[in-house]
């Protein structure tokens, strides 16, 4: 099971670096989403992995798994979630008002444009 | 318990729910009630600040329950020092927002506004590492909106890259919280130091991990080199009041450094050992030499502003890199100048954008602008203290910088470095500051303005530059550059408030024993016992599994 969630974290990441590199904002908010599916799986697995165990103490529980990190994993999630929304509506916006999908700088037509106001 | 330290917090934050419930059609109240809060929350802080620069330090417990479990807000000098700052600055820009009428260009300008001072305060505060994430997340979330407020094309644009580039920063900073999590099994800060001190040194290799992912983060916060990507776009885009506040933003970093690598991994710790010396120095020189370099060859105003934002950073970063008690007290010197000289300059860059024909701040020689003299004097004083002339605090500032990095074993690099990025950003303040203000006087008729028909931002953010310069821009700028003299005129007993900082900061016993020793409200005693096989087999993994932690999130 380590090994199962060990390499399926490092997949996400892997793929997520790599669409965060694509720079059109597609692939960048989809791989910024599997980078965050990967840390809240890493967060997860912060706990240590136990399967079948409850996460709140009682008497008669033998062991138990560490209850915190599904807490911070929660708080992780809610926040990444709103990020992603945050992200998409800002690149929607860019995206219309610029007729351009790229991150990183400007394609030839608007480079030129920007270069009278020394752009980015 | 004081309940006084929390209120930097929950204020802005009932303030913006209120601005956007209640008051949404009022434009005027908006101002009002924001105004009021933030110059009541100078008042809180000033008292957090006087209550704490004593040496005493106060702890508030979250829900009443304590420590390791609990979340806890610490009002030390340091946290309570940069409170104030930020609710000095926050006044002062809102001012400005207000007067130039930024406030009214977009929507919801002033709740955002009142989040993002909350999640600056809660940085500043907490004494959680993953609180502080969420406070990190507030603050940047109310960033990304205040950053495209008033929209434009080349503001959508240039706040993707922003947001991507947090977003990459913010998983960057989980994937450190979780890997210091599974080493120590607490987030606490004062838990994690004591956790920390007493590993054997052998089995360090995932905190050093944490501990560089950690710095890594906080780097892209302080906009330290190979991480500063992010800044001169956004800050010469965002609207300028919006860069004015983001002055405090870079600081949130370096305070985020300052706190963690004194509190949780100090220098003497065999995990720090080679981190500042040969990384954290390095890079810091590296960004000043950068930033004033930029600062020479940009051809813009705005973009001047943000790379003279970036030297500062590394002059900042290269007097904490030293970790002494004297580089610390000289970087959080610099970091007060710092703070004020920067949104001095970003204000003026918009007064002067608004007054030219052409609405931009290329560095051409134009037209005079309306009130030249008096903008003209005021840039000249904002730069003497950003290029650290004397007489103002830059000056002082650097002074100490040179002192604090006497012992250094890279002192030649650092006086080298420090001296020489200073005389290139003199050479491009003055280099900016007589093209704009001096030889406009040289040109009569108006040139060919270079103005972009399809330039919907510029059109935009046109309004008609009245004769007269407005009273509560400048009043806003005036007191920016009054903190800049006040700072310099009481240099000597804002030294030794911050020599005393400093102190604190390098003894943390009492840092911990306060935080861990103080009682909370009581959990019932039949769940302690009960820690049994555990799945793995970490050593240092064992009271961490108590529900009373979970609730205390702030999402």
């Amino acid at each position: 099971m380590e090994f199962l969630v060990a390499s399926s974290i490092g997949v996400l990441t892997v793929a997520g670096v790599y669409l965060v590199l694509r720079l059109r904002t597609f692939p960048v908010i989809i791989g910024t989403s599997l980078l965050s599916y990967a840390v809240n799986v890493f967060l997860f697995a912060t706990g240590r992995l136990v399967v079948n165990r409850p996460p709140i103490l009682s008497d008669d529980a033998l062991s138990y798994t560490d209850p915190l990190p599904q807490a911070l994993v929660l708080t992780a999630i809610v926040i990444s979630f709103g990020m992603t929304a945050v992200v998409v509506m800002i690149a929607l916006g860019a995206y219309l008002s610029s007729d351009d999908d790229h991150v990183d700088d400007q394609p030839e037509g608007l480079a030129a444009h920007d270069k009278g106001e020394g752009g980015a | 318990m004081t309940h006084w330290i929390i209120t930097p917090i929950v204020l802005p934050a009932m303030m913006a729910a209120f601005n956007v419930l209640v008051l949404r059609h009022h434009p005027v109240l908006k101002q009002v009630f924001s105004l009021g809060s933030m110059i009541a929350l100078m008042g809180i802080a000033a008292g957090l600040y006087l209550g704490a620069s004593d040496g005493t330090m106060t702890l508030y417990q979250l829900g009443d329950w304590a420590a390791p479990f609990g979340i806890v807000l610490v009002a030390d000098r340091l946290s309570t020092l940069f409170v104030l700052l930020t609710a000095v600055l926050a006044v002062l820009v809102l001012l400005y927002a207000i007067g130039s009428g930024w406030d009214r260009r977009g929507r919801h300008f002033h709740a955002l506004y009142q989040f993002q001072v909350m999640g600056i305060m809660g940085a500043f505060l907490t004494g959680d590492a993953f609180n502080l994430f969420v406070f990190f997340e507030v603050l940047l979330i109310a960033s990304y909106g205040l950053m495209i407020h008033s929209g434009g094309t080349e503001r959508f644009r240039v706040g993707v890259q922003y947001v991507v580039f947090n977003l990459l920063g913010s998983t960057l900073f989980l994937f450190a919280l979780g890997t210091i999590y599974a080493e120590t099994g607490t987030l606490n800060m004062a838990d994690l130091a004591q956790r920390i001190a007493a590993l054997p040194t052998d089995h360090t290799a995932g905190l050093r991990v944490g501990a560089v992912l950690l710095l890594m983060v906080f780097a892209i916060k302080a906009a330290i080199l190979p991480l500063h990507f992010w800044l001169p776009s956004a800050y010469a885009t965002a609207p300028a009041p919006v860069a004015a506040l983001f002055a405090i933003m870079t600081k949130v970093g370096a305070y985020a450094i300052i706190r963690f690598f004194t509190l949780v991994f100090p220098p003497d710790l065999t995990i720090t050992q080679g981190l500042f010396d040969t990384w954290l120095l390095p890079a810091a020189l590296l960004t000043l030499a950068l930033g004033m370099i930029g600062v020479l060859a940009s051809r813009q105003l705005d973009r001047l502003v943000a790379f003279s934002v970036i030297g500062s950073m590394g002059m900042l970063m290269a007097a904490v890199a030293v970790f002494t008690q004297a580089g610390i007290t000289a970087a959080l010197y610099y970091a007060l100048n710092s703070t004020f000289a920067t949104a001095a300059l970003f204000l003026i860059v918009d007064i002067v954008r608004d007054r030219r024909a052409s609405k931009d701040v290329a560095l051409t020689a134009a037209p005079p602008i309306a009130g030249g003299a008096l903008i003209a004097g005021m840039f000249f004083a904002a730069a003497i203290a950003m290029t650290g002339l004397p007489p103002l605090s830059g000056f002082v500032g650097k002074l100490m910088i040179l002192q604090a990095t006497f012992d250094s074993s890279l002192v030649w690099w650092v006086w080298a470095i420090v001296l020489g990025s200073s005389l290139v950003a003199v050479v491009g303040f003055s280099r900016a500051g007589s093209t704009l203000f001096w030889k406009s006087h040289a040109i009569e008729g108006d040139p060919d303005c270079a103005d972009d028909p399809e330039d919907t931002q510029a059109e935009h953010e046109r309004h008609d530059p009245s004769e007269d310069v407005p009273v509560l821009p400048v009043v806003a700028i005036g007191g920016l550059l009054a903190c800049l003299v006040a700072i310099t005129v009481f240099a000597g007993p804002i030294q030794r408030q911050l020599s005393a900082t400093a102190d604190q900061l390098f003894d943390t016993a009492p840092y911990i024993s306060l935080v861990l020793d103080t009682p909370g409200r009581a959990i019932k005693e039949s769940h302690h016992d009960e820690a049994p096989a555990h799945g793995a087999d970490d050593a240092a993994e064992d009271e961490h599994s108590e529900p009373a932690a979970v609730g205390q999130e702030e999402h």
